[in-house]
């Protein structure tokens, strides 16, 4: 097995067990955040695997140096505690995740043993800053213009949503 | 490198995690966070797929990544106005419990 392969395998177990670490953390949101970093930057290495470096090199400043920061300022915050599954729904909200899984399971093995063809060797400047941004403001510019929009929407949004009532 | 299939079913195993804890947490917080976890999931998968066919169409060999970019300037703002929508939760409501939320409930 080769070194990208063996790379692409420890990521992978370290970001599902991250994942399950978050969603199966009942007692910490701090240390349910922590695992979200941990997710986002495995996929991060995965993503530099994949030959996307600009993708990954984003993906590392905006997940884990923004997003997880942010949900980490609110959880102290806050000073949030434990939650619990609502009482007397136990079994169902069980029983719908382990219908899921199981679900989920079953696509799984259909995808992976799918044959998808093979990625040949990537053209020269694959996944680079200088390629990416001219298809970004030339073929795409106005989704990044829709996205500047957005973005703005989200500030006001937010302050809107978060401020203190002043009289 | 690994095939691509195997890409695609670790990202479709993160985002049945990010479904299973939208559907079984309490805390809208944890909630937010799962949710973070499916876009990153379908992330994956659009970087998997690109580099597939990368070369394939030199018309089209950067459209995985665009999307992946717009996704997380998606996801950005989703988490700020989330994360307002908290706030303001917990000011009116004292608890982040989704249960307590229950007004438009039938």
């Amino acid at each position: 097995m080769s070194a990208p392969a063996v790379l692409f395998y420890a990521f992978a177990v370290l970001a599902v067990v991250s994942a399950l670490g978050m969603v199966l953390n009942l007692r910490n949101a701090v240390a349910a955040a922590m695992s979200l970093v941990v997710t986002m930057v495995s996929l991060g290495g995965i993503f530099l695997l994949l030959e996307a470096h600009l993708v990954a090199v984003i993906q590392i400043m905006v997940y884990a140096g923004a997003i997880v920061v942010l949900f980490l300022f609110v959880v102290m915050l806050l000073n949030l505690r434990s939650d619990e599954f609502a009482p007397g729904r136990q079994w169902l909200t069980k029983g719908a995740a382990l219908l899921l899984v199981v679900a989920a399971g079953a696509h799984l093995v259909r995808i992976v043993s799918a044959d998808l063809p093979e990625p040949g060797p990537p053209p020269a400047g694959f996944g680079g800053y200088a390629q990416l941004g001219v298809s970004l403001f030339t073929d795409y510019v106005l989704l990044v213009e829709m996205a500047s929009l957005l973005l703005l929407a989200a500030i006001v949004g937010a302050v809107i949503l978060a401020k203190r009532k002043i009289d | 490198m690994v095939p691509i299939s195997h890409v695609i079913g670790l990202s479709a195993l993160l985002f049945s995690i990010g479904v299973a804890g939208v559907a079984t947490r309490r805390n809208l917080i944890v909630v937010l966070m799962s949710i973070e976890l499916m876009l990153n999931a379908v992330n994956l998968a659009f970087v998997g797929f690109n580099r597939m066919w990368a070369g394939v169409d030199p018309t089209h060999r950067f459209d995985g990544q665009v999307f992946v970019l717009i996704v997380i300037a998606v996801a950005a703002a989703e988490v700020a106005v989330g994360l307002g929508i908290v706030i303001s939760m917990f000011r009116n409501r004292d608890s982040v419990n989704l249960e307590d939320v229950s007004l438009l409930k039938w």
